[in-house]
Parts: C-alpha cells; structure tokens; sequence
C-alpha cells in the first residue's frame, strides 16, 4: 500500500537529502582539491591553480629523498602484511566462534590498539627497545607496524569465520578429513578473500603510520609519510601535491583491484 | 572435494552423511549446540599463541614499562614518585590541553553524525548502481594516507584556498580569514578524515532494520518525522554507538590532521606526548601524559560501550 507523500515525507526527504549531499561533498571536495593543485602551473598552493601542468610531477622523478622514504615505506609495509596476515590469521581461528573466556579477552586484547592512540603506543615502544638495546632499525618498525595492523587481519578473518557455515566442516569431518585437510580444502577457499581484503588493509595503514614510526625510526629509515609531514609544515611544497596525486591514484587503483578480487567494500562492513 | 584418507572411512561414515542430511531440515527446529557437540570443527586456542606471545613482549610489556617510567620523579629517572602526575593535574595548562582535546573530539563525532546519519540512510535507499559510487567515495577516504586528506584541507583553509576566495569573490569579506590553524578548521578536517568509520556502521545498522517496520507506522498514522526518530533512529541506536565510540577516539589521537591543520598555537594531547618525549627528551613527563591520554581514551571507550549495551533495550521500549 503506498501513501501519497505527505509534507512530512518530503520535508524529511529533503533535510535527510541536503545533509547528505553536505557530507558527499566534505568527502570528495579533498580528494579532488589535491588532484587540481597537482597539476598545477605555479610555484604556490593556490586554488584554483592559474594553469595546468605536469612539471610537478615531472620534479618526482629526481626527489631521491621521497623516493627514498616511499622504497622504506613499501619495504616495511610488506613485511609488516607478511606477520599480519600469518599471526593474524591463526589467531583469527582460534577465537573465531569460541565461546571460551580467554577467546574473548584475547579478542579485545588484540582489538586494543586499534582504539589506544598510536603515540603512547609508540612511545612506549621506544622505552621498550631502548631498554632492551635494540637500536631503531626496519625491523623495531616492523615489530611496531605490526601492532597497530593486525587488528585489521583479525577482525575481517573473524567476520568471514563467523559467516561460514559450520555444517561445511561439520560434513568434511565427518566425512574423515582431518582438520588441516578441512583448512586446506574447505575453510580457505570459502575465507581466502576476506584475509586479502584484511591483508590490503594492514599494508594500507602500515603504508601510512605515523605515530608509530615517528619514534621507531632513525635518518637511515626515513618513512614516506613522515617525510612528507615534515615537508608540509616546513615549506608547504608542492611538490606534496604531486605525491598526494600519486598516492589516490595507486589507491583508486588498489582498491578496484581488490574489490572484483576480494569484495573489498562487503568486507569493511 | 578431493580424496580423502581411506583409512577414515568406516562404518561411521554413513550414518553421520544422513545424521547431516537430517540434521539440515530440522535445524531450524533444534536447538543446534545439542548437535554439533557431536563434531568438534573449532581450531585449538594454541592457534592464537604467537600472536598472544607477540602481543605480550611487544605490546603488553611496553605498556607497563611506560607506566613504570611515568613513575619516576625526575627526567634523569633516579628517583621514584608520583610527582609527574601531580604536576599534570595541578597544571591549568596540561589540563586545558587535556579539557580542549576532548571537547573536540565531541564536536567531531557530532558533525560526523549529524551530516554521516543521512548519507547511511541515502546509501541504504539507493539502487546498486548508486550504491556502487556512494560506497567508492566513502571509502576512498579511509584509504588515502591521512597526510594527503589534511594536505587537502591546508589548500583549501589556506589564505588563498577555496573558502577564503570564494567568500572574497562573493564580497562578503574584503580580507581572508584565519581559518588554517583555527578550531573550526580542524573540526571540520577530522570530520572529514575520520566521516568514513561513522558511516560504515550506520549503513550496517540501517541496513538490517525491517522495511515493514517503518510500513506498519506508517499505516498506524505516523507521519514521516515521527517514524525516522521514533522507529528509524532508536533501531539504530547500536551502529549509532558504534561510529561514535570509533570517530571519537580516532578524532583524539589523530595527531597529523591536528599538528598541521590546529598549528602551534592549538596544542592537543597527541602533539603534547611528542613534544615532551621527543622535542624536550623528558620520558617520564611524556609517560606519564600518554597513561592520563590512555586512562581518558579507555574510560570513553567504556562510557560507549555501556550506551551500546543499553541500546537495545532502549530500542525495545
């Protein structure tokens, strides 16, 4: 049965509608502000830029210290994604569907720093290592990295987990496979979607920690964002804008990649 | 499926197939744990070892140790007390950095949810198509590096960035505003930054509400404002809690957005820690910031979660 719509109907349509509209535009405006002033002509951070031009991007190609920082960067995130996906992914198994009460208090044990701000936790790495006498070096920064992403593994590895159907490995097992074998042939396939979309995550956000990086790293190990932070506020480059350009446009890239490949989009929900 | 070890297969075999035949139509029925006791399909919890492990030595440990610095009277750490958090509370100033980071993050969270609410609900009336872009531009922002989203904001806050000559060319100024280095600038910025995590739970609460609920309102004569905040909003109630405790904390401990859009003059606790523990080199004092930032974080971690808790009765009445 439909009504017509009455004053009430359309003026909450329309204050609902206009509120979105707002919000769609504080989402896009950025992304396409950043893109515009890349390619601009002048030599400051005007808007609109007074002509268009790559020679800002052309400046990347002899910026040797970003393409420095970006090489540390990609190599700390891999590795970083590597101890993620296979601690996490174990994990991820064992309290998936658990009822038990240490399952749990790992759980948000292992959720926590996703909430708790990243400079204490980074901080505290730091006292931590200096203690023990390791020196900052990739791999405090992998250690560190790896705290802050493996929450991601985890929870969509759960999420995937908790939606598969029991009776599956319930069948398999009754049907004498053992349960590596049922891991294997079973568990895997139905979930191996969800730990790329975890995995993409985790390398996204190592890609661009700073409060964790800020403390585990020296000069030797100068990381991509750190590297453009300290340029910002020191001379607003625009040279900044060209990699910011560089950057949405491998994201974009990515995450069409991981959608058709991972359903990247039903994962995140 | 492929081959499976012969020697397994017993007499067993048959009688748990049609045990599990049945056991698909009646399931609705039974109360399943009765039944899948029978199969053990859960991993060990050893599984969750190394990781545990991990998290003891390199997340745990650290932890403590911060709290153990923090107890030390002096930067030189010879002597122990509690003075660095007596002099973190009886100091007006680390206060008010402590009062203005929180305060914030509220104005955040609101503006995330008063202009993320109706883009859920659009996204959740949306055919595919549409939905396809609408979750594209959420998420694209969650993805891009935080420095390029606040990188955008210093363009557009800038003097001569876009709000600044757009009002100019209206004539509704003659000179540009401060809006770079300002509170509402930075609001406005981690509203951005942080829009997607609001979002993203709302859409997953919107979704799963039943269409014939807002139907059955209607046909009791409800009229359409009635039903979206008698019925609509307190369903929600649960993702509402959701993004807000998730846009909250994120928006506190954002400290680049706040470093490069807030400036110097706007110190909030994130830029208080670095430049305590890094700039002036005093551990103990920085320590000792980071547990009250921790204590503050987890306590509004608790407060959500108890609203959360709460929600579906909330909802039910």
């Amino acid at each position: 049965m439909r009504r017509r719509p009455d004053f009430g109907t359309i003026s909450l349509n329309a204050t609902l509608g206009v509120l979105a509209g707002a919000c769609l535009i504080l989402l896009t405006m950025p992304t396409i502000v950043v893109l515009m002033v890349s390619f601009t002509s002048g030599f400051s951070l005007r808007f609109p830029p007074p002509g268009y031009s790559l020679h800002w991007y052309a400046a990347l190609t002899d910026a040797w210290q970003l393409q420095f920082a970006a090489y540390n960067s990609f190599k700390v995130a891999a590795w970083t994604t590597l101890l993620s996906v296979v601690l996490g992914v174990a994990a991820a198994l064992a309290i998936a569907r658990s009822k038990r009460l240490s399952a749990a208090i790992l759980d948000s044990i292992f959720m926590s720093p996703l909430i708790l701000p990243g400079l204490a936790f980074g901080l505290a790495a730091l006292i931590f290592f200096a203690l023990i006498g390791l020196p900052v070096s990739p791999l405090t920064l992998v250690i560190g990295h790896t705290i802050v992403c493996v929450p991601f593994v985890i929870r969509v590895t759960i999420a995937a987990l908790t939606q598969l159907d029991p009776s599956l490995l319930e069948s398999s097992a009754s049907l004498g496979a053992s349960r590596w074998y049922t891991f294997r042939r079973v568990t895997l396939p139905l979930i191996g979607s969800s730990i790329l979309a975890g995995a993409f995550l985790a390398f996204m956000s190592s890609f661009d920690n700073i409060p964790v990086s800020l403390f585990l790293r020296n000069a030797g190990t100068d990381m991509l964002p750190i590297r453009m932070w300290q340029d910002l506020e020191s001379l607003l480059d625009v040279k900044i804008a060209a990699v910011s350009g560089v950057l949405i446009a491998i994201t974009l890239a990515l995450m069409l990649v991981m959608e058709r490949l991972a359903g990247l989009s039903k994962r995140l929900r | 499926m492929g081959k499976i070890p012969p020697r397994q297969r017993g007499g067993i075999f048959k009688q748990n197939t049609l045990l599990a035949a049945s056991r698909q139509h009646l399931e609705p029925l039974m109360t399943a744990p009765v039944a899948r006791a029978s199969y053990n399909v859960g991993y060990d919890i050893k599984l969750a070892l190394p990781l545990a492990l991990f998290f003891l030595v390199f997340f745990i440990t650290p932890l403590l140790l911060l709290f153990f610095v923090s107890l030390h009277a002096d930067p030189g750490m010879a002597r122990m007390g509690l003075d660095q958090f007596r002099r973190f509370l009886t100091d007006p100033f680390s206060l008010q950095v402590l009062g203005s980071t929180l305060v914030i993050g509220v104005e955040v969270t609101a503006l995330c949810l008063v202009l993320g609410y109706p883009l859920a609900w659009l996204f959740v009336r949306s055919p595919g198509w549409l939905r396809t872009i609408l979750i594209l531009i959420i998420l694209l922002p969650l993805l891009t590096s935080v420095i390029v989203r606040t990188f955008a904001w210093i363009v557009i806050l800038g003097r001569l960035g876009i709000v600044n000559s757009t009002l100019m060319a209206l004539g509704l100024i003659d000179t540009p505003l401060r809006l770079l280095y300002s509170e509402s600038g930075l609001v406005f910025a981690l509203a951005q930054v942080h829009m997607p995590l609001m979002v993203l739970p709302l859409i997953t609460a919107l979704s799963r509400i039943d269409p014939s609920l807002s139907d059955a309102s209607a046909a009791l004569g409800a009229g359409a404002w009635r039903t979206f905040l008698r019925i609509t909003v307190p369903l929600t109630l649960a993702g509402i809690f959701a993004g807000c405790l998730l846009t909250y904390c994120m928006s506190l401990t954002a400290f680049i957005t706040q470093s490069l859009i807030g400036g110097g003059q706007m110190t909030l606790m994130p830029a208080y820690i670095y430049q305590q523990a890094a700039t002036l080199q005093n551990w103990p004092f920085g320590a000792a910031i980071s547990i009250v930032f921790l204590v503050a974080v987890l306590a509004a971690v608790t407060v959500f979660n108890l609203l959360g808790r709460l929600a579906p009765g909330v909802a039910r009445t």
